[in-house]
């Protein structure tokens, strides 16, 4: 399932949380190389993630982390504006209407249903709470899935070269792309929503335990 | 009304004081008909101001009674980024419902819709309009206004910062070369693919640097944003 939930509440998802910050070092250390800092837990972490930020995570039925991405509103700190202002033509990209959307994680052997979910629960928070317009740091492979999922990335500027190369890049969720995204993840709508209102309407959450 | 809303951006730009926001959330209040309107706001160093129509005994009963301690409100919002009408909280606990209950005796409408505002350096601010209505009234009411009032609510914080900055007149604001460009060729009248191709930059990314203009501008629409950068002296047509 697809679980919505600010930093602060991961406590609450003890295992989700440890093999989604495992995985991140799987990821962006080992198999991309990344520069990117590795704890003695073997979980990889940023300063972006003590801000409380969002994180959309496919859970697994055995309860780990299948994958994830995080979210930042671009009116606070984000990575985008800290450290990327030269491959945005100095464009500090400010709104209450853009997130930044960075570490986008598959676990291995996340098949492609994975990435459609997160996905999906991107375009729902799109969706819900009025959103424009994504904004993230990308690698030529990130490119290639968000193409693949018929995101239309748009990637404003990059440095680097090959498997270090990194860009700024924008991306958004159109309607239509609701359907084909639902297919891929083998979701309907119906359970995409009550994944949403579980995380966000505790009133939900409380009459959905009363019939449980 | 959105002429109303479009003047009540400009004079939040124009505000000198913290103490004169409190004019802006009585206007705010009359134009969409409301019970209250509250700004509340937290620097990064944790000091706290809040401007706003409640009624000075509510307040001081909530200080007198330490509520900020177990407000669903706060909790719900408290470092967060997402709005949410109030019935979305939870409300379950006997504590919450007393609570509940002395709000609406202090003259506190039964409906709420809060948004939390995430600012630079860990800053954060709460803006929230409350009124007594059924739930659907509110549920329309939210949809018709919520991106208007994302937009004040962020103006509200904008000029807030600028203030503990200790920034007496309003910053102008600055355009990057880029946004100018964007601004300058949707005031001229190009179509955004126009000015896009213009640019040599896709319509999406053009839509971005429009918007991020939009935000530094305090703008409620592209129109608005146009006419505030004309009116600012950034954009020559």
């Amino acid at each position: 399932m697809l679980r919505y939930i600010y930093g602060q509440d991961l406590r609450h998802f003890p295992r989700l949380r440890d093999t989604m910050f495992r995985d991140r070092a799987e990821q962006f250390k080992n198999r991309l190389g990344w520069e990117v800092q590795v704890n003695e837990k073997g979980e990889e972490r940023d300063e972006y993630d003590d801000m409380n930020p969002l994180y959309v995570i496919w859970q697994k039925p055995d309860g780990t982390h299948g994958g994830s991405m995080r979210f930042l509103p671009t009116t606070g700190d984000t990575m985008v504006n800290d450290h990327f202002l030269f491959l945005t033509d100095g464009v500090r990209i400010e709104s209450p209407f853009i997130w930044e959307c960075t570490r986008f994680c598959l676990a291995p052997g996340a098949d492609r249903r994975v990435t459609a979910a997160l996905t999906l629960g991107a375009g729902e928070i799109m969706e819900e709470f009025g959103l424009k317009h994504f904004v993230g740091v990308f690698d030529p492979r990130m490119e290639r899935i968000y193409s693949l999922m018929g995101l239309n990335p748009d990637v404003l500027g990059r440095s680097g070269e090959g498997r270090g190369a990194v860009g700024v890049g924008l991306w958004e969720m159109h309607e239509d792309v609701f359907v084909p995204t639902l297919e891929r993840a083998g979701v309907d709508r119906e359970t995409s929503k009550c994944w949403f209102r579980m995380a966000f309407d505790e009133g939900y959450t409380q009459q959905e335990r009363a019939i449980a | 009304m959105k002429a109303g809303l479009q003047e009540l951006l400009e004079d939040i730009q124009r505000v000198e004081n913290l103490e004169t926001f409190q004019s802006a959330t009585e206007r705010l209040r009359d134009l969409l008909g409301l019970s209250h309107v509250v700004y509340h706001w937290v620097n990064s160093v944790g000091e706290r101001f809040g401007a706003g129509t409640y009624s000075s005994e509510w307040v001081d009963r909530y200080l007198e009674k330490d509520y900020l301690r177990m407000d669903p409100v706060i909790f719900g919002c408290f470092q967060r980024f997402t709005p949410v009408n109030w019935k979305q909280l939870d409300w379950s606990s006997k504590a919450a419902k007393a609570f509940l209950h002395d709000a609406l005796a202090h003259g506190v409408g039964n409906q709420g819709y809060s948004i939390p505002i995430r600012g630079p350096n860990g800053q954060f601010a709460l803006f929230t309009i409350n009124d007594t209505s059924s739930d659907e009234a509110w549920e329309t009411l939210i949809a018709e206004t919520e991106r208007d009032l994302v937009i004040i609510a962020h103006e509200f914080n904008k000029r807030a910062l600028a203030l503990d900055a200790r920034e007496e007149s309003a910053p102008a604001p600055t355009l990057s070369p880029r946004e100018t460009a964007a601004v300058t060729h949707i005031a001229k009248g190009l179509s955004r693919a126009q000015a896009a191709a213009e640019m040599g930059i896709s319509e999406h990314t053009l839509r971005v640097y429009i918007e991020a203009a939009r935000h530094k501008l305090g703008a409620l629409n592209t129109t608005h944003a146009v006419a505030r950068a004309l009116s600012n002296g950034l954009i020559i047509v």
